[in-house]
C-alpha cells in the first residue's frame, strides 16, 4: 500500500514537472555562383548493355540546382552528439542501381543502419564499398547478378562520403555519410531539408556538399519551437 | 648448347609477359582491377569457363588478364622443363599422376566443383601424356636451370599475388604484383639472351679501356628505370585518376601547393566522370617526384648512350642499342606528357606501361651484356699475365733431360 502511494506520488510530481520536448530544424541550401558545366558521361552510351538503357546521354549530378539555385544533395548533420544511433532499429535506406547509374547518388544513413543494394539493371553490377583508410568501417566487394538478390551493407563508424562504386562500370558511384545519430538530413531538389526531433541545446549544424565544401553555422532549439537554418554554399 | 626451338620458345614467353603487362596495363588504366570481385574463379564460374556474353566493362579487362596470365604461367612452365631436359620427365610424370588423381577427388568429393576438377585432371594428363615424348634435348646447364625454377616461382607467387589482391582487398599487393611482374620480364629475357646462338658462341666484346665505369652506367640508369616503374606502379593504385592534371606546369605553377586547403580545391574543381578516389597532398608529391625522375633517367640514359659510343665507336651493337633505349625513353616522356593532355587516356596510358616495361628490360640486357663482356675481359687478362709468368716459370725450372723424359 505504501509503495502505490509513494510511486502514485512521483507520477504526479513528474507530471506537474515541465518537460523539455524536441524542435524540428529546418532549412534551405542555396547554391552562390553559377554551378560548372556537367560533363556527359559518354563511357554509360559507349558500354553496349548499359547504352541500350539510356534514349539521352546522362550527365554527372555533382550540382543539382534548382531554377532559383536551390541545392539538392546537400547533407546538414548536428556536430557533437554521438552515441545516439538508433541505426540498428531504423528502416533500411535503398540505394538502387539503375540504368547503370547509383541512384541516389548521395545519401547519409545512422550507424550499423542497414543499406539495402538493388540491381535494377538487366545487367551484371559489383557493388564495391571504399571505406577511407583508418574510418573503422570495413571495405567489401560483392558480385550482384543481373536483377540478382539484394545486397545488404551496414557500417559501424561514422564517416563523411564513404564511397560505394561498380568496377564492371567504372562511371557508377554513389556517396554515403555515416552518423552515430539520427539529426542529419539530405536536401532535396528544392534544396530544402528537415531535421526532426532535435533535444533542446546548442549545437553546431553543419551542410556539406561533394563539391561546394562545408558550412557551419550555431543554432539553438529551444523547448518544441522549429529552428529555421538556410545556407549558402559557394560553387568552386 | 641451348636449342633453337628453346631460344625460340624462350622469346616467345618474354613476349607474352609482355603482353601481360600490357592487359595488366589496360586493367589498372580502366580502373578494372576489382571488377571481378572474386578468385581463382569469375563469378562462381571456373574461370575457362565463364561465358564470353559475361565479358562486359571492366571485367573483360580483369578477366582477360588472367587468362593471358594463366598462358603465361603455362608457357613458363613449359620453358622451365625445356630448361632441365630429359631429367624434368620424371617430374612431370609424377606431376601429371598426382594432378590427375587431385582432379578426380575434386570432381567425386565435390560436385559443385566438377568443371574445376575436370580443368585440374585434364592438366595432370596432358603432363602425363607428354613426359612419354617430351622434352628430348639434354639439360642446360646449372645455373640456367635456376633461372627457370626462379621463373616459375615467380609467376606462381605473381598469379597468387595478383589473386590475393583481389580477394583481400589490399592496394599495396597490387604495387608489389606490377613491380614484380617487370622483374619477371626482366629474368625471361635474360633467359632468352642466355639461350641465344649469339651469347653462347660469340659473346659481346668491348675494349678494356670502356673498363667497369660502362657496365655502372647502364645498370645505374636501369635501376632509376626500374624506381620509376614502381613509382608509376604506386600511382596507378591509388585509383585517383590525375594527381596533376597539367604539363609541363602543375597546377599552373612549377611546383603546386600541397597545403590541405588547395588539396581541397583541387578536389572540389574536378568534375570526376569515373569513380577515382580523391587527390591527395601525397599523390601529388608522388607525381612531381615521377617527373623529375623522368628527368634524372633520360640524362642518365642519354650520357649511358653517349658514353657507348665513345668507348665503343658508333657501329657496335651495344652502342646502337643503347641509341634504341635512349629513342624508348624520349618516347616514354613524350606518352607521358600525352597521358596528362588526354586525361589519362587508357590506351595511351598502357602505352606508357608498355614503353617502360621495354625500357627496363632493354637496360637490363644492355647491362647484362656488359657486364658479361666486363668479365670476360678480365679473364682474359688474366690468362694474358698468367702467360708469361708460366713460360718465365717454366723458363727458371730445370728442364728435364731427354733421357730422364725417356726414362
Amino acid at each position: 500500500m505504501l509503495k502505490l502511494f509513494a510511486l502514485i506520488t512521483v507520477a504526479s510530481l513528474a507530471g506537474a514537472l515541465p518537460v523539455a520536448s524536441a524542435g524540428d530544424i529546418t532549412g534551405t541550401i542555396t547554391l552562390k555562383g553559377p554551378p560548372p558545366k556537367e560533363k556527359e558521361i559518354t563511357p554509360l552510351m559507349e558500354d553496349p548493355n548499359c547504352g541500350k538503357l539510356h534514349t539521352k546521354i546522362p550527365t554527372t549530378r555533382f550540382y543539382v540546382v534548382g531554377p532559383k539555385a536551390e541545392l539538392a544533395d546537400v547533407v546538414v548533420s548536428i556536430e557533437g552528439i554521438s552515441g545516439k544511433s538508433t541505426g540498428a532499429s531504423a528502416p533500411p535506406v535503398i540505394l538502387d542501381q539503375k540504368g547503370c547509374e547509383y541512384i541516389p547518388s548521395i545519401l547519409a544513413v545512422q550507424t550499423d543502419q542497414k543499406i539495402i543494394v538493388k540491381n535494377s539493371d538487366p545487367i551484371l553490377h559489383n557493388v564495391h564499398n571504399v571505406p577511407a583508410a583508418g574510418s573503422g568501417n570495413k571495405e567489401r566487394n560483392e558480385a550482384q547478378l543481373p536483377n540478382g538478390a539484394d545486397l545488404t551493407f551496414s557500417f559501424p563508424k561514422p564517416e563523411s562520403f564513404l564511397k560505394f562504386k561498380c568496377d564492371v562500370h567504372l562511371w557508377m558511384f554513389a556517396w554515403v555519410s555515416i552518423f552515430d545519430h539520427p539529426y542529419f538530413a539530405v536536401s532535396d531538389k528544392d534544396g530544402s531539408f528537415k531535421i526532426a526531433n532535435v533535444p533542446p541545446g546548442k549545437y553546431k549544424l553543419q551542410a556539406a556538399h561533394r563539391k561546394a565544401g562545408t558550412v557551419t553555422r550555431e543554432i539553438e532549439v529551444k523547448d518544441g519551437e522549429p529552428v529555421k537554418a538556410d545556407f549558402t554554399l559557394e560553387a568552386k | 648448347m641451348a636449342s633453337k626451338g628453346l631460344h625460340r620458345f624462350a622469346v616467345l614467353t618474354a613476349l607474352a609477359t609482355l603482353g601481360l603487362i600490357g592487359v595488366g596495363g589496360l586493367v589498372t588504366s580502366h580502373g578494372a582491377g576489382m571488377a571481378v570481385p572474386d578468385w581463382p574463379n569469375t563469378y562462381g564460374y571456373n574461370m575457362f569457363c565463364f561465358p564470353i556474353s559475361q565479358w562486359v566493362g571492366g571485367i573483360f579487362y580483369e578477366h582477360t588478364h588472367r587468362l593471358v596470365a594463366s598462358a603465361v604461367g603455362l608457357l613458363t612452365v613449359v620453358l622451365t622443363l625445356w630448361l632441365h631436359g630429359t631429367s624434368a620427365r620424371p617430374f612431370m610424370r609424377w606431376g601429371g599422376w598426382l594432378l590427375l588423381l587431385l582432379g578426380v577427388a575434386i570432381a567425386i568429393a565435390l560436385p559443385p566443383r566438377r568443371v574445376d576438377g575436370l580443368v585440374v585432371g585434364l592438366t595432370g594428363l596432358a603432363s602425363l601424356s607428354a613426359s612419354w615424348v617430351w622434352p628430348r634435348c639434354q639439360p642446360s646447364p646449372k645455373w640456367l636451370r635456376w633461372c627457370g625454377l626462379v621463373a616459375l616461382l615467380a609467376v606462381i607467387l605473381q598469379g597468387v599475388l595478383g589473386g590475393l589482391r583481389v580477394v583481400l582487398l589490399q592496394d599495396a599487393l597490387g604495387i608489389v604484383h606490377a613491380t614484380l611482374a617487370q622483374l619477371f620480364l626482366v629474368l625471361l629475357c635474360a633467359i632468352a639472351l642466355f639461350t641465344s646462338r649469339w651469347w653462347q658462341t660469340a659473346p659481346v666484346r668491348v675494349p678494356p679501356a670502356a673498363g667497369h665505369q660502362l657496365p655502372t652506367l647502364f645498370l645505374f640508369a636501369t635501376l632509376l628505370i626500374l624506381a620509376q616503374l614502381t613509382l608509376g606502379a604506386v600511382m596507378r593504385h591509388q585509383h585517383a585518376g590525375l594527381a596533376i592534371p597539367d604539363f609541363p606546369l602543375a597546377y599552373g605553377k612549377l611546383w603546386p601547393d600541397m597545403d590541405s586547403e588547395s588539396v581541397a580545391r583541387y578536389n572540389a574543381q574536378r568534375l570526376e566522370i569515373l569513380a577515382v578516389n580523391p587527390i591527395t597532398a601525397f599523390q601529388i608529391a608522388l607525381q612531381m617526384i615521377h617527373r623529375l625522375l623522368a628527368v634524372l633517367i633520360l640524362g642518365a640514359v642519354a650520357f649511358a648512350a653517349w658514353s657507348a659510343r665513345r668507348a665503343l665507336g658508333a657501329g657496335h651493337c651495344l652502342s646502337r642499342l643503347g641509341l634504341v633505349w635512349l629513342g624508348l625513353i624520349l618516347a616514354q616522356v613524350l606518352l607521358g606528357a600525352i597521358t596528362i593532355w588526354s586525361d589519362k587516356a587508357a590506351d595511351i596510358a598502357t602505352a606508357h606501361v608498355l614503353v617502360g616495361a621495354l625500357s627496363l628490360a632493354l637496360g637490363a640486357l644492355i647491362s647484362m651484356s656488359l657486364v658479361a663482356a666486363s668479365r670476360q675481359n678480365g679473364a682474359d687478362y688474366r690468362i694474358a699475365n698468367q702467360r708469361p709468368a708460366a713460360e718465365s716459370r717454366l723458363r727458371s725450372e730445370p728442364q728435364p733431360s731427354a733421357s730422364a723424359g725417356a726414362a
